[in-house]
């Protein structure tokens, strides 16, 4: 008993590492069974390999740490070298799932054909962050801001905080007369992507440069790397309004409602996630596909909508069982009610809504061996 | 090359015993494995400058309006290029008399214990990690300092380099300068120490017998011998300065090229390269490595400099 056990333990290792090796070469194992197992079930084993955005690191150290201690064969190595990367890996086979804080491109979602089957990739979202917009008035608890004066703010167009169109949003609250401060990121992020997608969705007439990663280098305003960079400098400079990642934001920085329709939205997790429910679907997708179209512009009230939404990118065919059962069993633990409450302890995340559960779920069951 | 008579000069003073007892054999492995380590730092320098070449003709190629800020690459890389020559300049402008002044300290005028001490201290700071620097300037020195830009934008506003508005955050190319020439500080002292050490000393006794006090000494004996080996010192300093990427990325508020040096903005080669790199792709990435190349001529080039300065005066010069 001992030794065949043992035996095929080593062969399923033999598998997996020929699988990690040869994934692009299409080694077929017809032979396999097409049951899936859960998150619980300690029928996986052998190595998942991603390569991502560096957004959804925190969460993603959990999550390899609790698959790890519930499937004790199987091990997941995510590096986080950002988004664009883990694209890449995905399309390239040097990695089983790409994670990005966006879904593939068009014309990426075509090369990823070649990699991943005629279905092309999946974009599943695991990830949801609202992004605060955080400053530090001293004796300002609650700053309201519509879209219009918030890309006035960043764009340097505001020179104090008492200026009347701050003023008008905020009817009785005393505004300092004092510098008004825009810190942005100075790296390439995705919170900026996200960021400057919304000044641009939602107030036009003022953004008008498109949506970047980048900040816009026109733009005369104050920097700092990474998000503990801008938190500290505004939590260092009375005056100064970022945007973070709402995780990251504590202390004596206040975090300004947002004005969606006519009423203001407080940042939260529960209205991050109705933002992802309020998307609609990208079109010309694998049907499957879990790509969300965010619509920034929104007027539903309660939804707040300066969000990130990070995906785990996966292929819709892998070329062997062992393969499809380990990252249909990773993922679903991902997008399990389980998976989405370990990431929020972690990284203080929104967890994704049951819908959207469902949605995703459906997408991970529809992961298939190649054909 | 210009070094190889004095070393046929020593070979040729070497008494017979000892040349003797050389076998040949190990003269033959010692020789190979110089000449391999020799070939090979030959062969990394080669492969870097390839690569960077390689990975980055498509910057050079590619469509003017697809290279980040949409004008090519020239338009992209200039600001950065200058936004680099400003931060060393500062640098080694703070650097530069403070150096000296500590090594001729050390080498001419403090007691043998405090010198010791002293030079030690000064490696101490050679050996602190950039990015340690980087955090001290980012959230304690940007934030102390910030009063002085503001009372300097007041009060120094008409000369173009002080004019406001104040950055609030402190987080200004002279900030990022100053933090570097912290950083390029013992570099410079300790091979000027070096350089000051060797002058010969019937020179500094002849100039003191003379009747020279110790101020005309120096100058008269000891900054002569010293020049070219003080320049390539301050040359390998602003090689440092040049290159500094993660000090530089922490501090500065990075931004469009101004001439003020109170306001945020400005940005160095090294630090766009750091901050970007991470989440580029495609010709981003083509265009960040096209900047790396430009640094990688710019520290060749003053590298080179500094070379040719030294073996112009190689008769007198320590450092060669």
């Amino acid at each position: 008993m001992k030794a065949i056990r043992f035996g095929r333990l080593s062969a399923v290792a033999v598998v997996a590492a020929g699988a990690l090796a040869l994934s692009a070469c299409g080694t077929d194992n017809p032979t396999g069974s097409n049951q899936s197992p859960g998150a619980t079930g300690a029928a996986v084993s052998g190595t998942l390999t991603g390569i991502g955005s560096s957004a959804q690191g925190a969460a993603m150290d959990a999550w390899k740490t609790a698959f790890g201690s519930a499937n004790s064969g199987a091990t997941v190595q995510y590096s986080p070298d950002g988004s664009g990367a883990g694209r890449k890996a995905l399309i390239d086979g040097s990695a089983q799932f790409g994670g990005s804080d966006a879904y593939l491109k068009d014309e990426e979602y075509e090369s990823a054909k070649a990699q991943c089957g005629p279905d092309g990739a999946l974009n599943i979202p695991v990830y949801i962050s609202p992004i605060a917009v955080a400053f530090n008035l001293p004796e300002v608890k609650e700053l309201k801001l519509d879209a219009e004066t918030l890309a006035n703010i960043f764009r340097g167009e505001i020179a104090t905080w008492n200026d009347p169109a701050i003023a008008a949003l905020n009817p009785g609250v005393t505004l300092p007369d004092l510098k008004v401060t825009p810190v942005n990121r100075s790296d390439d992020s995705g919170t900026t992507t996200n960021f400057t997608e919304y000044l641009a969705a939602a107030a036009p007439s003022v953004w008008t440069d498109k949506a970047s990663g980048v900040w816009p280098s026109s733009l005369q305003g104050e920097n700092a790397k990474g998000t503990s960079g801008v938190v500290k400098v505004v939590t260092d400079t009375p005056g100064a309004v970022t945007y973070a990642d709402d995780s990251a934001v504590s202390g004596k920085l206040g975090t300004a409602q947002i004005k969606v329709g006519e009423s203001f939205t407080t940042i939260s997790a529960e209205a991050a996630a109705k933002a992802a429910d309020a998307s609609t679907p990208v079109a010309g997708r694998n049907a499957s596909d879990v790509s969300l179209k965010l619509d920034r512009s929104t007027k539903t009230e309660g939804v707040y909508p300066i969000v990130l939404v990070s995906y785990h990118i996966v292929c819709s065919t892998y070329a062997d069982q062992k393969t499809v059962d380990l990252v249909k069993a990773f993922e679903s633990y991902v997008v399990s009610e389980k998976g989405q409450k370990d990431a929020q302890d972690a990284a203080k995340s929104a967890p994704l809504s049951s819908d959207l559960r469902a949605k995703a779920k459906k997408a991970i069951d529809a992961i298939k061996v190649k054909a | 090359m210009t070094t190889a008579p004095p070393r046929q000069a020593e070979r040729a003073g070497v008494p017979a015993a000892i040349a003797a007892q050389d076998s040949p054999r190990g003269d033959k492995v010692f020789s190979t494995l110089a000449l391999t380590a020799g070939c090979l730092i030959l062969a990394v320098l080669f492969g870097v400058a390839v690569f960077l070449v390689v990975q980055a003709i498509p910057a050079f190629t590619a469509d003017p309006a697809d290279i980040q800020g949409g004008k090519g690459f020239l338009a992209y890389i200039a600001p950065i290029v200058i936004g680099t020559v400003i931060a060393a300049a500062i640098a080694l402008v703070i650097a530069t008399p403070i150096s000296i002044g500590v090594a001729l300290f050390i080498t001419h005028f403090a007691p043998r214990r405090i010198a010791s001490a002293l030079g030690y201290v000064i490696d101490l700071l050679a050996a602190i990690p950039s990015v340690i620097y980087g955090a001290w300037g980012a959230s304690f020195l940007a934030r102390e300092i910030s009063p002085a830009y503001v009372w300097l934008a007041e009060n120094a506003g008409w000369i173009p380099i002080f004019s406001g508005p104040a950055s609030a955050t402190g987080k200004t190319i002279l900030t990022a300068g100053i933090v570097l020439s912290v950083m390029v500080l013992p570099i410079i002292t300790s091979l000027s120490r070096e350089i000051f050490l060797q002058t010969p000393k019937l020179h500094e006794e002849a100039a003191l017998a003379l009747g020279a006090t110790r101020w005309e000494m120096i100058k008269m004996a000891v900054f002569p011998f010293a020049r070219p080996g003080v320049v390539s010192a301050i040359m390998l300093g602003l090689g440092r300065a040049l290159g500094e990427t993660m000090a530089v990325a922490l501090v500065l508020s990075s931004g469009a090229l101004t001439v003020s040096l109170v306001q945020s903005g400005n940005q160095t080669i090294a630090a766009e390269i750091a901050l970007n790199f991470p989440e580029a792709s495609g010709l981003k990435v083509a265009t960040l490595i096209a900047a790396g190349l430009v640094l990688f001529v710019i520290t060749l080039a003053v590298n080179m400099v500094a070379r040719w300065i030294i073996s112009r005066h190689k008769e007198f010069s320590g450092a060669n």
